[in-house]
């Protein structure tokens, strides 16, 4: 099992440590033809705008929509469900535009409302170490989409199909449950190729 | 149940910024070029270093209306400078929202012999470090994120460049040694014992430690990445190059793609005329902004 960690910006080393950590072998993609080679691709945490300005020198953008559209794998971590998320509040456009969400950017504050929390995550844990950074959460969830997690309401954590999406950042602590969720939809969207 | 300013939120603020570079901006102008070129952060600052370096007299924080300008106009963070040990700086900066403060030796500083007990602020500090003492000291203080003093407004990167390499040989020094060695070691840098053994545990320092102080070109940018940063800070280099918007994109790919040295070739061609540059040696004590902090 081959999974990649889009590694432009951000907290990418800390994603392939934990992918590592669940049995899976780590790949960092700095280069479209890494994709190629792939069974699931993270979206790292890291500034979302950033991210997309290097997406778009790259030519990644329609190879990762491609990647996504081929039904692999992706998961996204706070940035990176910026980067999934089909709409972005009061926003004109959206990025990858995969998954059928809305998201707000930076809608808990400024980093000093930054936090920690526990969480319940259907079908990972009752008590899963959050943190949130700037983060975004999701404000629209399409019919589709299955809510894994909110905190006081908000929607946290979602799933649409083969797309993973969370405000928080698991790679910053050394729960690797939420990985292991990743990794078993790995398995199965490879069984069904 | 939600907890704010702990550790991991205001380190893990840090860890979102590796492989970034963040610039200084004095103006919501030059913040929208920032962060058009992919910036991760900016700072928002009144002068940039080369400028206090030429006006001479008290640097202090920024005008609040500066910061506030700088915060309306951009989504990505903004970071500010206060002075060292300036405990009201700090918290003004902290009350305006501002994500990140540098508690910084650009500025005068006002305390000259305390740092800021940094543990007790909500938000999170970067401060300056030449070596892994001072870069101990202010961990033990509470800064969540490291970046070599260098020598800011110079354009020069050799201390920039002394600073990262000297940090990183003493953790690969502080990893190997025996535990008995620890204690002599902490004495001779006048580091926290217990701060050493976080991170002789861990085998890294804590937080991330980025480059900064006399970044003038792509190939700098990309020269501190292979030394170690986990990112860049680029003070005067973009706003006072002939092309600001290019010169920005041109930090920020070399930094994401440190080893493809064709690509650094191509991003290096045509930028005009980098910083003029201050030859360090020319340079008085008194002149040394690296020299401030304890």
């Amino acid at each position: 099992m081959k999974i990649g960690v889009l590694a432009l910006q951000g907290a990418v080393v800390e994603h392939a440590r934990t992918v590592e950590a669940v049995g899976a072998e780590a790949i960092l993609v700095k280069r479209v033809e890494q994709l190629a080679e792939l069974d699931g691709l993270i979206l790292p945490g890291g500034e979302s705008t950033a991210m997309r300005r290097l997406i778009d020198r790259y030519d990644f953008l329609e190879s990762l929509r491609a990647f996504g559209a081929a039904g692999k794998p992706i998961f996204g971590t706070c940035a990176g469900m910026i980067l999934l998320a089909k709409r972005i509040n009061n926003q004109q456009t959206s990025h990858l535009g995969l998954m059928d969400v809305t998201v707000e950017r930076n809608a808990f504050g400024r980093q000093v409302d930054s936090f920690e929390t526990e969480l319940e995550i259907k079908g990972v844990a009752q008590d899963f170490p959050a943190v949130f950074i700037r983060a975004p959460y999701i404000i629209e969830a399409g019919p589709g989409v299955e809510v894994l997690s909110e905190d006081t309401g908000r929607i946290v954590a979602a799933r649409d199909g083969h797309y993973l999406a969370t405000a928080f950042h698991p790679e910053l602590t050394a729960d690797t449950r939420l990985m292991g969720y990743f990794v078993e939809m790995v398995k199965e969207a490879a069984v069904k190729a | 149940m939600a907890k704010t300013g702990t550790d991991l939120v205001k380190r893990g603020m840090a860890e979102m910024q590796k492989g970034g570079v963040i610039m200084d901006v004095v103006n919501a102008e030059q913040a929208k070029i920032a962060e058009e070129a992919g910036a991760v952060a900016v700072m928002a600052l009144e002068r940039v270093p080369s400028d206090i370096r030429a006006a001479g007299g008290v640097a202090r924080m920024a005008d609040p209306t500066i910061t506030e300008e700088v915060l309306n106009a951009v989504s990505i963070p903004v970071m500010a400078k206060a002075r060292i040990g300036h405990i009201v700086e700090a918290r003004v900066l902290e009350s305006m929202g501002v994500d990140y403060i540098d508690e910084s030796e650009v500025l005068t500083p006002a305390d000259e012999e305390y740092h800021l007990n940094k543990s007790e602020f909500t938000v999170p500090f970067v401060c300056g470090s030449r070596d892994l003492g001072e870069a101990a000291r202010r961990i033990g203080e509470g800064a969540s994120m490291l970046r070599t003093k260098g020598e800011p407004g110079t354009g020069n990167i050799v201390e920039a460049v002394r600073h990262m390499r000297k940090v990183q040989s003493q953790v690969r020094k502080l990893i190997s040694m025996d535990l008995d060695e620890v204690m002599t070691f902490a004495k001779d840098l006048g580091a926290p014992y217990d701060v050493l053994l976080q991170i002789r545990e861990a085998g890294k320092l804590p937080v991330v430690n980025f480059a900064a102080g006399g970044v003038a070109t792509p190939a700098d940018a990309a020269l501190m990445m292979q030394l170690g940063a986990d990112g860049v800070f680029v003070g005067s280099g973009i706003f006072k190059s002939d092309n600001p918007a290019k010169f920005a994109k041109a930090i920020v790919e070399a930094t994401t793609h440190y080893q493809d040295y064709k690509l650094i070739a191509e991003l290096s061609k045509g930028l005009g005329t980098p910083m003029k540059g201050i030859d360090i040696a020319s340079l008085s004590p008194e002149n040394r902004m690296q020299e401030r902090g304890w």
